[in-house]
Formats: structure tokens, C-alpha cells, sequence
């Protein structure tokens, strides 16, 4: 259950030195035995994996290179479609969907030489928390089979940390990819908005979403992110610009990186163990050569509030195309009104009707202003302030999820409490700025702490310095696991 | 131009319209708890007009967005029967829609 890194597996692949086929076998049988359990996958592709790998092993007997990611068994959140194989979103109302194209990122893993044996379990339309917002039930933790493994990308992280894949790809909208990559104990990473294309990633608030990489260290994360960077001439929002080029500053080190503490991240509202773990981890880059300094952002007390207004807005108008016309399943009615009400009704869970709502709300006549226009002010501040203190500051710390993984149930019913645990991810997403979630130790109760790390627009270089740099400053992973055991 | 005040609670009737601007339709009970739901989120939003946002640009995009022109050439699209294949219905080749005008018999 202990994988091989997706950087060491693929070097072995092109070597000669395992079959591809060997390793997506040993994937499909890992998940075979523990997804009955964990609910990690809604859908799995082991044929078409069985033969991608038979053909990566291929192209090495006959001495072609098959790519950076050869042989490497990968999952993807079942947001992103992906041609021939059922794209549901875990919604009703587009369960069975077979998509006619791949993604952008799904054809450049397949060009890397990965190879896609699944489509994980998510929050319905990528709208929660803790991926207990599944029509598909929800994604228990591998750590705690007890506690939710966090969301929107909770399949994706939970299949990683229990290592059924060494890599996976979430969505990061509001935090989707950094905070179940927190409560799983795995890494995760959301570039800066732009880096990766968005075509073929089912819309939710679409200034916010990025596709990123969840991985069990942070070389494999930098090569997938790497795969997936770049310019996509289908994606409007995309940069042109090269994918962010990071494994090569792996080992720089952070001597004389400019560190900041946000303070905001660090008070009421963070556990206590999860605040010291992030003190830990800016003890551990002191210690490796940076300068740390707590650092202000009051705007990040507005983020919440402004996020859970453009999230929806932007949500209420990208899911009106579910309307049980051109994809998806239609309840039908009498007439084409009705035909929409009924499969619109019976095909959304309610978090996604709250958004519809929320934002249907916020960007009507007489609420426009006082809403979705103050949110988008306040993202403008929110970056005048992160441009303040990015002028004297190359990368800052806060945690990625305020708690640790916390049990399924216990805040299914009150929206807000729920909406409240994406505190620290939020300002990444209204800013538009890259950010990664490290493990680094325990709580007491010996439930993985994910310390973010955030940079400016552009600096992945930097962010990964110091994931690399945290990596090796941090407890072993294995020990948690082996404390969690023991707990149990 | 923003609310300096208490954000406008939402009521029971402001939510029953928002859904049937949405197309979703909800039960007593749901309207009942979805209007107190949506209310203790836009309380909340009220933090918004605590901070000086007086004279400020609104931001829609972290990306600064140019029109993009290419040459108009024809490219691969997608293959009809493809698509139409996972449509909920379809005929002669289109998207089948209910009745639009009047009841289907």
C-alpha cells in the first residue's frame, strides 16, 4: 500500500525496469480492495487502462520514449470529461453523460504516457467541503474511515492517500484541491489561475476554478503540474505562457526566502493544533535559511463573505445549461417549461439548488450592488493588499483547512459552519494566485495538518522551493498512519 | 455605491422567486429552510461593508482579458452522432425538445 513515487515509477517504465501493465494491475487491485470501503471512485476504466499500459509498454520495447508520466496510474475528479467514459460531476442530472472529447489536461496525461484508471467521487458539481455532497454517497477518510476526507475533491485525495493511485487531479475553486489534500495527509496544489486550461473541466464560478495535482509528495505534484501547464488556445482565460517549470527547483533550498505568517490565519477560528503546526513549519524555513515575519491582510476577513457570493453567482448562470436538453437526463413534463423545472428539481442536491439560489439572488435587480459588485471590490482589494505585502515577501504560510478531518455528519446541516472551513483557501481563488497544501505532522489525535503555502501570481517557482523544503522538515507521513492505527 | 447598512435579509418570498427564476421548484418545508439558510449566508456577507471599498474597481477576472481573433479556417468539431448520442432525446440529427409552445399530447 505503499506506492512508488510517480517520478521514480515512470523512470522505471522507460528503463525497462517495471511494465506499465505491472503497475495499473497493482492500482486496480488496490482500489478493488479498499473502494468498497472508502467510496473513493464512482467509475473505473480498467480495460482502457489495461491497454494504455500495454501500449506504453510497447512504444518502450521498441525504444520510443513514451513520456515524463509513463506508466503512472492516474485519477481524475469526475468534473473533468473525459470522451467514452461516464462524466457525472456525482450529480443526478448528468449521471451517465458519456462525453464526446477529452479535457485538455486528460489529453496531455495521455500524451505524458499516464494512465487514467478512474473517475473519483466529488461534492456534487464540485459545491462542499467534504464530499458528503455526493448523490453517489459520501468519500470516507483512509486515515478514519469515520471522518470525511474534506472536498470538493475528496475522491481524488482519498485515493491517493490511501494509495490506490499515485496521482490524481482535483478542481480547486474556493479550495477544493488544498483542503482535502490537508485532511488527507497527501500534497496539493492549485497553480496560478490561468496556468492550466480549463477546457473540458465542468464550469462552476469560472474566475475561480483551477485543475491541480494531488500527490503523495511534492516532486510528483511539480512533474503533473508541469504535464498539465501551459497554453491552451481553447481556453480563453488561459496564459500564454509555458507551463510553470518547477521539479529543476526542487533542491534550491529557501536560504534567504522572504517568509510571512498571515496573521489573520492564525487566531480565532484555527484549531490550536493546527495554528502550532503552521508555527512549526515557519520555525523549520527559519531554520533552513528564510526570514519570517508575521504578515496583515485585513481584506482575507471579507473573503469568505465574498467568495460565497461570486462562487454562486458565477454557479447560478454555468449550470443553467443543465436544462435536460443537449446532455444529461430529462424528467419529462408537458411542456419545455415544465420539462426543465422537473429535471432541474429532481436532478440537483440541495447545496447546488442553495447556490443557484444564493447567486440567482445576488446578481438579481435591487441586490446586484450590494452583492456581487462589493464581492468583486473586494477581490480588487484583497489583491492591492497581497501586492503589498508580496513587494517585500516572496511566499506566505497559514494553514489549509482551520480543523483537522472532522466526522461525517457533523455539519451536514448548517451550510454556514460547513461554508466556514474554506477560510484559508479562499484568498487564493479571489486573488488568483497560486497555493499548495504540505503535510506537516499531526494533532493530537494524530489527524493530518496541511500547511499552505501562498505566493503571487507567477511565483510556483518559489511555492515549491518551500513545499520541498517543508517536505523534509516533516514528521514522517507514515508515523501518522501508524499513531492513527494505533488510536483505533 | 454600496450597502452601508445591514444587507437586506432575504424572505420566504424573495426565495420563491429566485427558484422559479432557476427553474427549480421546492416544497413548503424546503422554502421554509433554504429562505433561513440563505439568510444566515447573507448575513454573514454583511462583513462585506466593513471595509473601505469607496471609489474601488470591481474585479471579475484574475486574468487580463484580450479579444482573441484567428483566421477563419475550418477545424475538427465534434462528431454529430456523438453528441447526440448522450442527448436526452434527439431526431434526425437535432436535439429533440420538449413542446415548446402548448402541451405535448
Amino acid at each position: 500500500m505503499n506506492p512508488a513515487s510517480a517520478v521514480t515509477l515512470a523512470a522505471a517504465v522507460r528503463a525497462g525496469e517495471r511494465t506499465a501493465r505491472d503497475a495499473v494491475d497493482e492500482s486496480l487491485a488496490a482500489i478493488d480492495e479498499r473502494n468498497g470501503e472508502l467510496n473513493a471512485f464512482l467509475t473505473l476504466t480498467g480495460d482502457q487502462a489495461r491497454a494504455a499500459a500495454d501500449a506504453v509498454d510497447r512504444k518502450v520495447a521498441a525504444g520510443e520514449n513514451p513520456g515524463p508520466l509513463a506508466g503512472v496510474p492516474i485519477a481524475l475528479k469526475d468534473n473533468l470529461v473525459t470522451r467514452g467514459v461516464p462524466t457525472g460531476c456525482a450529480s443526478r442530472i448528468l449521471a451517465g453523460w458519456v462525453p464526446p472529447y477529452d479535457a485538455t489536461v486528460v489529453r496531455q496525461l495521455a500524451e505524458a504516457g499516464a494512465v487514467t484508471v478512474g473517475k473519483t467521487n466529488m461534492d456534487e458539481f464540485a459545491m462542499g467541503s467534504s464530499t458528503e455532497n455526493s448523490a453517489f454517497g459520501p468519500t470516507r477518510n483512509p486515515l478514519d474511515t469515520e471522518r470525511v476526507p474534506g472536498g470538493s475533491s475528496g475522491g481524488s485525495a482519498a485515493a491517493v492517500a490511501a494509495g490506490m493511485v499515485p496521482l490524481a487531479l482535483g478542481s480547486d475553486t474556493g479550495g477544493s484541491i488544498r483542503q482535502p489534500a490537508s485532511l488527507c495527509g497527501v500534497v496539493g496544489v492549485k497553480s496560478t489561475y490561468g496556468t492550466v486550461s480549463r477546457l473540458g473541466l465542468v464550469a462552476y464560478g469560472s474566475s475561480l476554478d483551477q485543475i491541480g495535482p494531488l500527490a503523495t509528495n511534492v516532486a510528483d505534484a511539480a512533474l503533473l503540474l508541469e504535464v498539465i501547464g501551459g497554453h491552451d488556445p481553447g481556453d480563453s482565460t488561459s496564459l500564454d505562457r509555458p507551463a510553470p517549470e518547477v521539479s529543476s527547483h526542487l533542491d534550491d533550498g529557501v536560504d534567504g526566502l522572504r517568509v510571512g505568517v498571515v496573521s489573520e490565519l492564525m487566531g480565532e477560528g484555527i484549531a490550536p493544533d493546527v495554528a502550532a503546526r503552521i508555527r512549526a513549519a515557519a520555525e523549520a524555513l527559519a531554520a533552513a535559511g528564510a526570514t519570517v515575519e508575521e504578515v496583515s491582510i485585513p481584506a482575507i476577513s471579507a473573503c469568505l463573505s465574498a467568495y460565497y457570493v461570486v462562487a454562486p453567482a458565477e454557479a447560478s448562470s454555468n449550470l443553467a445549461r443543465f436544462d435536460g436538453v443537449r446532455y444529461g437526463n430529462r424528467v419529462e413534463a408537458a411542456n419545455v417549461t415544465d420539462m426543465m423545472v422537473a429535471t432541474r428539481t429532481q436532478g440537483f442536491g440541495d447545496e447546488v439548488k442553495r447556490r443557484i439560489m444564493l447567486g440567482t439572488y445576488a446578481l438579481s435587480a435591487g441586490y446586484y450592488d450590494a452583492f456581487y459588485a462589493t464581492a468583486q471590490k473586494v477581490r480588487t482589494v484583497l489583491r492591492a493588499e497581497f501586492d503589498a505585502v508580496y513587494a517585500n515577501h516572496d511566499v506566505l504560510l497559514c494553514p489549509a483547512s482551520p480543523t483537522t478531518a472532522w466526522r461525517l455528519g457533523e455539519k451536514t446541516d448548517d451550510p454556514l459552519t460547513m461554508y466556514l472551513s474554506d477560510v484559508c483557501t479562499i484568498p487564493s481563488n479571489l486573488a488568483g494566485h497560486p497555493a499548495a497544501s504540505v503535510p506537516f505532522g499531526a494533532d493530537a489525535a494524530g489527524l493530518p495538518i496541511g500547511v499552505q503555502i501562498l505566493g503571487p501570481a507567477l511565483g510556483e517557482v518559489n511555492l515549491f522551493r518551500a513545499a520541498a523544503t517543508l517536505e523534509a522538515a516533516a514528521p514522517d507521513r507514515s508515523t501518522i498512519a501508524d499513531d492513527e492505527e494505533a488510536t483505533r | 455605491m454600496t450597502s452601508d447598512n445591514e444587507s437586506p435579509p432575504i424572505n420566504r418570498d424573495d426565495v420563491a422567486k429566485v427558484a422559479a427564476l432557476a427553474r427549480l421548484e421546492l416544497t413548503e418545508h424546503e422554502l421554509e429552510t433554504f429562505t433561513d439558510q440563505l439568510a444566515d449566508v447573507l448575513e454573514h456577507a454583511a462583513d462585506m461593508a466593513e471595509l473601505d471599498l469607496g471609489g474601488v474597481e470591481p474585479l471579475g477576472t484574475p486574468v487580463a482579458l484580450e479579444n482573441v481573433l484567428r483566421a477563419d479556417q475550418p477545424a475538427d468539431a465534434l462528431d454529430r452522432d456523438e453528441v447526440l448520442a448522450s442527448a436526452p432525446a434527439a431526431e434526425d440529427g437535432m436535439f429533440k425538445v420538449t413542446s415548446i409552445l402548448g402541451d405535448a399530447s
